[in-house]
C-alpha cells in the first residue's frame, strides 16, 4: 500500500500525529469592531494549514494572535500542549514570515538572519555554521554579505523564510509571504514552499486569499469570513461538499439554485424554482420544508445528447456560448427561467451549440450539494 | 507619474524653455535683490575699510578680544546643551508620535508644532512670569515647603537652557517623526518573534532606525539655536550673551557695520564647519531622511565606517541592559500565559512624552490668568480681577498703531508671498529647468541662515535706500522670510495635483490661463490659503527685522512688546500676550486643517 512518491508529505501526516497549536474559541474585538469573532481548531505536526478568506476576514488577526503579537479578547491558544494564550512572541517558539518579509534593513543577510541566533545568545561559531546551513538550505550562499534591499524580491522572499528557519521553530507562520511577488515568481515560490515544508517537516500556518494558491499547497484549508470560520477541511472537501453557501461560492464557481427541501435523507430532493427538482447529496440535517440551495459546478453540468439520461435533467435555450481555447462555456436558461452556467472541454470536432438553440442539461446526484440556504446565526 | 510625462516632454533647455519659466523670475529677482545682494554687500563690508582697501581688521579685532571669543564659545556652548536636551527630551514625544494611530497623531502633533509657531515673545514671556523669583513655580516650591528661599531659575543658564528647549524641541520632534513615520512597524514586531525582548529589538531595529532622524534633529536644532537672541537676552545673565546680541548692540549702540559683518561672518562660518563636519561624519544624505542610505555603513562618511563597530556594541549593550532591567521587574510581576500582559512600557512612555507635551504647551497659558489681574504689578496668583490692562492696551496709542501697523505689514507680505511663492512653485513642480536644485534651494535659503544676519543687511542696504522705518522695508524683508514656507506649502500640494485635470481643461478649448484661473487655483486653493496663513504668522511674529528697520512711532507689536519687555515689564504686555495667543491659535489651526485638507485631497 506504498503512496506515490509525489503524496509522501501529504501521507505524512497521519490523525494520530501530535497535535502542535490549538486555537480554542479564540476572538478579538477593537473597541466595538470585532476583528475575530471565535475560531477553533487544531493544527497537527508537520501539517500545512491555510487561512483563507475575502479581505478583512480576520485572517491577519488571528496569525498575530498565535504569534503573540495581538493579545486575544477572549479564547485560548495552546502550543505543544502548554496554555500559551498571553505568553510574549520571544518565548512562544514561533516563527513568523511578514508579507513584505520585514528584513533588517540595516543590517546584511548574514546579520539578519543571525539576529535569532544572538537572542538566544549562541557561540560565535555556531552561528556562523547555522547561518551557512540554512543559506545552503535556501540556495543563497553567495549573498551573505549583502544589504536586504540589494536582493531580489524572490531572494528577499528566501531570505525571510531561511531567517525564520534558523531556530528551528515549531510552527512557522505566514502572512501572504508571495502576496508581492509576480505572478510567475509566485507559481516558483509556491513549489519551494512546499519542498522545505515537506523535507523538513515544519508544521505551517498559511496565510492567503488566492484560493489556487491555497488549494495547491495546503493540507487543509481553514476558509474565513467576517470573522468567522466557515469552514475547515482537505481542499477536496471544500471545493466539492461545501458546508455552507458562501464556501460554494467563494472557491471555484458554482450553479447555486433556490428552493425548498422536499425529501431529506442521503440523497435530497429539492424543488425548485417552477417546479424543477433536483436531486443530490446532502452532509448535514436538513427538515423538509425548510430552505435550501442547491450547488451544481459548471464542470459538472453536461449537454446531454440525443438519448443520454442523467439523475438531474433540464431543458432549456443557449443564451450564450464563449470559447476561451481549452474549455467552452455556455449558459442556458431553463424552461423554469434560471441560467445555468456548463463548462466543457473544448471538442474540435463538435461543433458548439448557437444561442438560442434548445437543448437538454444534466448532471448527476454525486456531483450536487443541498445546502441549507440560511447563513449560520451570527 | 503624470509629473515625469511632463517633466519628459518639456524641452529642457531651449529658448522656449527659457520663457516658459518666466512666473519663477519675480521670485529670483526678489531674493537677489533683498537677500543675495545685501547678505554680500554685509559680508563684503568686512573684509574693506573706510577708504575701500582691503582690511582683515575687523577679524583680528574680533579674534584679539577676550569678550568676542569668549561670546562665541558661550554661544557653542549653549547650542550643544540646547541641541542635547532638545533630542533627548524629544525622542520619546517623537516615538509617541510615530507609534499612535492617524488620528491621535494629527492631534498631538498639533500641540507640538503649537507653541513653535505661538509668537517667541509671548513664550518667552511667559518663562519670565513662570521662573521669576516671585514667579510661579518659586511661588508653589515655597508655599508647599519644598525650598526654604526662592530658587533662581532665570537671568541664568538654567533659564538660558528652560527658554531654548522650550523653543527648539518641537523642530526636533519634527526631524525625528519624519524619519520615525518611515520605520516599517513589521520589522519590531519581527524582531520580538525572532526572540527579541522588547529591549534589544527596540534599541537594536528601532533606535537605530531612527538615528538619521537624530542626526538631522540635531543639526537643525544646532544651526538654528547659534543664531538666537531674545531667549538670552530675556532669560539669561551676562554670562549668557549670544554673538547675535553682540551683532545686535555693535549694530544697533556703535553702528559699526564693518565689525558687524565680520561677525556675522563669524557666525556663518560656524554655521558652515557645524554643516561641514556633519556632512563629514553621517553624510547628508541623512539629512533627506532616507533611512536606508544611514543604515548603509559602507556609503556613509568617517564616524558610520569607524564608530559604527563601537555604536553598534554600546546599543547592544543598551538592549542587553534594558531587557536585565525587564527580566528582574518580571521576577517580581512573573507574566503568566493566562492573563492578559499590561503595557507598562507603553504606559510609561505616554506618562514621560505626556509631561514633556505638558512642558511645550501649558507654560504659555500662564500669561492668560496675570493679564486680568487689578494689581500694578504681573504677579502669581494675580490679584483680583479686571479688564484695566485690556483697557490700557485699547486706549493706548502707542499700542494700537503698533497693532495696526503690525497687521499691515502681515497682510501684505502674505498677498506678496503667495504671489511671488506660489508662481514659482508652480514653475519648480512642473517644468524642467536648469538648475532647479540650486533654485530651491537659493528659495530656501532664509530659512537656515540666522535671521540677524538677513536683519543686519537689510539694515545697510535700507539705510542706502532711505527704507528704513517704512511699510514697505518691513513687508521686503518679512517676504523674504515667510516666502519659503509658501514654496514649501504650495509645492506639497502641486505634487498630489493631478495635472490631467488640466490637460482636459486645455482639450476642452480653455486657454491655459483659463485652465489655470478655473481648474488649477480652485482646486489648490487650501495650500494657497495655508501659504498665506504661514506668510502672516512669520511677519506678525517677526521681531529680529524690525528690530532694526523700526522704531519710535514705527513700531511693530512685536518691537513694541520687546521694549517694555526689557523696560518695564507690566500686566498690559500679559494682555497683549493673551491676546495674541488666542489669535494666533485660532489662525495656526486653521491654517494647519487647511493645508491638511489639500494635501489630503
Ligand atoms: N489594530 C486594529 N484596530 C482596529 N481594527 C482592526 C485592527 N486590526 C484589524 N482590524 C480590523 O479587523 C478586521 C480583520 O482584519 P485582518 O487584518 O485580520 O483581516 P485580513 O483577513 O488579514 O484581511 P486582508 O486580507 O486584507 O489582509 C478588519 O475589519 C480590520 O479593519
Ligand atoms: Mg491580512
Amino acid at each position: 500500500m506504498a503512496a506515490p512518491a509525489s503524496g509522501a508529505a501529504r501521507e505524512a501526516i497521519t490523525p494520530d500525529a501530535p497535535v502542535k497549536l490549538s486555537i480554542r474559541n479564540v476572538g478579538k474585538t477593537y473597541g466595538g469592531i470585532t476583528a475575530l469573532e471565535s475560531a477553533s481548531f487544531d493544527l497537527r505536526q508537520g501539517e500545512f494549514l491555510t487561512l483563507l478568506g475575502p479581505s478583512g476576514s480576520g485572517k491577519t488577526t488571528l496569525l498575530m494572535i498565535v504569534a503573540g503579537l495581538v493579545q486575544p479578547t477572549r479564547g485560548e491558544v495552546w502550543i505543544d500542549g502548554k496554555l500559551a494564550t498571553y505568553t510574549m512572541p520571544d518565548k512562544r517558539d514561533v516563527g513568523v514570515v511578514f508579507q513584505n518579509y520585514a528584513l533588517f534593513p540595516h543590517l546584511t543577510i548574514r546579520e539578519n538572519i543571525a539576529f535569532p541566533l544572538r537572542m538566544r545568545r549562541m557561540p560565535e561559531t555556531r552561528i556562523a555554521q547555522e547561518v551557512a546551513r540554512v543559506l545552503d538550505i535556501v540556495q543563497l550562499p553567495h549573498v551573505a554579505a549583502r544589504l536586504p534591499r540589494e536582493l531580489s524580491g524572490g531572494q528577499q522572499q528566501r531570505i525571510a523564510l531561511a531567517r525564520c528557519m534558523v531556530y528551528g521553530p515549531s510552527i512557522i507562520l505566514m502572512d501572504e509571504p508571495l502576496g508581492a511577488l509576480d505572478r510567475k515568481l509566485r507559481d516558483r515560490m509556491q513549489l519551494e514552499i512546499k519542498e522545505l515544508h515537506a523535507r523538513h517537516a515544519i508544521t505551517v500556518l498559511y496565510v492567503t486569499h488566492d484560493q489556487e494558491e491555497a488549494m495547491a499547497m495546503s493540507d487543509r484549508v481553514c476558509l474565513m469570513n467576517q470573522g468567522q470560520i466557515e469552514q475547515i477541511g482537505t481542499p477536496r472537501e471544500l471545493y466539492f461538499k461545501p458546508s455552507t453557501p458562501f464556501v460554494a461560492d467563494f472557491l471555484g464557481e458554482s450553479n447555486m439554485l433556490d428552493g425548498t427541501l422536499e425529501k431529506a435523507g442521503d440523497v435530497a430532493l429539492m424543488r425548485g424554482p417552477h417546479g424543477l427538482a433536483v436531486r443530490a447529496r446532502t452532509h448535514q440535517v436538513i427538515a423538509p420544508g425548510d430552505a435550501v440551495k442547491a450547488v451544481v459546478r459548471p464542470e459538472s453540468v453536461r449537454l446531454l445528447r440525443e438519448g443520454e439520461t442523467a439523475d438531474n435533467e433540464a431543458a432549456g435555450d443557449v443564451t450564450e456560448a464563449v470559447f476561451v481555447g481549452g474549455v467552452s462555456r455556455i449558459f442556458i436558461t431553463l424552461t423554469q427561467g434560471v441560467v445555468i452556467s456548463a463548462k466543457q472541454l473544448t471538442d474540435a470536432a463538435v461543433p458548439q451549440p448557437r444561442p438560442g438553440e434548445r437543448v437538454r442539461i444534466g448532471w448527476n446526484i454525486d456531483h450536487g450539494v443541498v445546502l441549507k440556504a440560511s447563513e449560520p446565526a451570527r | 507619474m503624470s509629473m515625469a510625462m511632463v517633466e519628459a516632454s518639456a524641452p529642457p533647455l531651449s529658448q522656449a524653455g527659457w520663457i516658459r519659466a518666466w512666473p519663477i523670475y519675480p521670485l529670483l529677482l526678489f531674493v537677489l535683490a533683498f537677500f543675495v545682494y545685501p547678505v554680500a554687500q554685509i559680508l563684503w563690508l568686512s573684509l574693506i575699510d573706510p577708504d575701500g582697501h582691503f582690511t582683515l581688521a575687523n577679524y583680528v579685532h574680533a579674534a584679539t578680544t577676550p569678550v568676542y571669543l569668549q561670546t562665541l564659545g558661550i554661544t557653542f556652548q549653549i547650542a550643544v546643551w540646547t541641541t542635547l536636551l532638545a533630542i533627548l527630551a524629544g525622542y520619546p514625544v517623537a516615538y509617541l508620535l510615530a507609534t499612535s494611530r492617524v488620528r491621535t497623531r494629527e492631534a498631538l502633533t498639533l500641540l507640538v508644532l503649537m507653541p513653535f509657531w505661538t509668537s517667541f515673545l509671548v513664550r518667552t514671556f511667559a518663562w519670565m512670569i513662570l521662573l521669576g523669583r516671585n514667579g510661579v513655580v518659586n511661588h508653589l516650591l515655597v508655599s508647599l515647603g519644598i525650598v526654604d528661599a526662592p530658587l533662581s531659575l532665570i537671568f541664568n543658564f538654567t533659564g538660558v537652557m528652560i527658554g531654548m528647549v522650550h523653543s527648539m524641541m518641537p523642530l526636533a520632534v519634527m526631524a525625528m517623526l519624519s524619519v520615525m513615520e518611515r520605520i516599517d512597524g513589521n520589522l519590531v514586531k519581527a524582531a520580538r518573534t525572532l526572540g527579541a525582548r522588547g529591549g534589544n529589538a527596540f534599541w537594536r531595529i528601532y533606535f537605530r532606525l531612527s538615528m538619521p532622524g537624530i542626526a538631522a534633529a540635531g543639526l537643525l536644532v544646532f544651526i538654528t539655536a547659534l543664531g538666537f537672541f531674545i531667549v538670552p537676552s530675556l532669560l539669561g545673565g551676562r554670562q549668557q550673551t549670544m554673538i547675535s546680541q553682540v551683532i545686535i548692540s555693535v549694530v544697533q549702540e556703535l553702528l559699526n557695520w564693518r565689525f558687524a559683518g565680520a561677525l556675522s561672518v563669524m557666525l556663518l562660518a560656524a554655521s558652515a564647519l557645524v554643516f561641514y563636519l556633519y556632512d563629514r561624519l553621517l553624510g547628508m544624505s541623512t539629512l533627506s531622511g532616507s533611512a536606508d542610505d544611514v543604515a548603509d555603513g559602507r556609503k556613509s562618511g568617517v564616524l558610520a565606517r569607524a564608530g559604527s563597530a563601537a555604536g553598534e556594541r554600546l546599543i547592544a549593550a543598551l538592549g542587553w541592559m534594558t531587557d536585565r532591567a525587564g527580566a528582574l521587574l518580571e521576577t517580581v510581576m512573573p507574566p503568566r500565559a493566562d492573563r492578559p500582559r499590561r503595557a507598562w512600557s507603553r504606559l510609561v512612555l505616554g506618562i514621560v512624552a505626556g509631561l514633556i507635551i505638558a512642558f511645550l504647551c501649558l507654560p504659555s497659558l500662564f500669561v492668560i490668568p496675570v493679564s486680568f489681574t487689578d494689581g500694578s504689578f504681573i504677579e502669581f496668583p494675580p490679584k483680583g480681577f479686571s479688564l484695566r490692562w485690556y483697557e490700557t492696551y485699547f486706549t493706548s496709542p502707542g499700542w494700537v498703531a503698533a497693532t495696526t501697523r503690525s497687521f499691515v505689514v502681515a497682510l501684505l507680505t502674505g498677498f506678496v508671498a503667495t504671489v511671488l511663492g506660489t508662481a514659482a512653485a508652480i514653475v519648480l513642480v512642473r517644468q524642467r529647468i536648469m538648475f532647479r536644485m540650486a533654485i530651491i534651494t537659493l528659495v530656501l535659503a532664509p530659512l537656515v541662515l540666522p535671521r540677524i544676519i538677513i536683519a543686519v543687511a537689510l539694515f545697510y542696504l535700507y539705510a542706502q535706500l532711505n527704507l528704513v522705518g517704512t511699510v514697505a522695508g518691513l513687508v521686503i524683508g518679512h517676504t523674504i522670510l515667510a516666502v519659503p514656507y509658501v514654496v514649501i506649502t504650495v509645492m506639497a500640494v502641486l505634487k498630489t495635483y493631478d495635472e490631467r485635470l488640466d490637460h482636459a481643461a486645455w482639450t476642452l478649448g480653455a486657454s491655459k490661463w483659463q485652465a489655470l484661473r478655473r481648474i488649477t487655483l480652485p482646486q489648490i486653493k487650501g495650500g494657497l490659503i495655508a501659504g498665506f496663513l504661514f506668510a502672516f504668522i512669520t511677519s506678525f511674529d517677526d521681531l529680529t527685522i524690525a528690530l532694526f528697520v523700526t522704531g519710535g512711532s514705527t513700531s511693530t507689536l512685536p518691537r513694541q512688546m520687546w521694549n517694555d519687555l526689557l523696560l518695564q515689564v507690566n500686566p498690559t504686555l500679559a494682555a497683549v500676550s493673551t491676546l495674541i495667543l488666542v489669535f494666533v491659535t485660532a489662525f495656526i489651526v486653521l491654517a494647519e486643517i487647511l493645508r491638511r485638507r489639500a494635501v489630503a485631497g
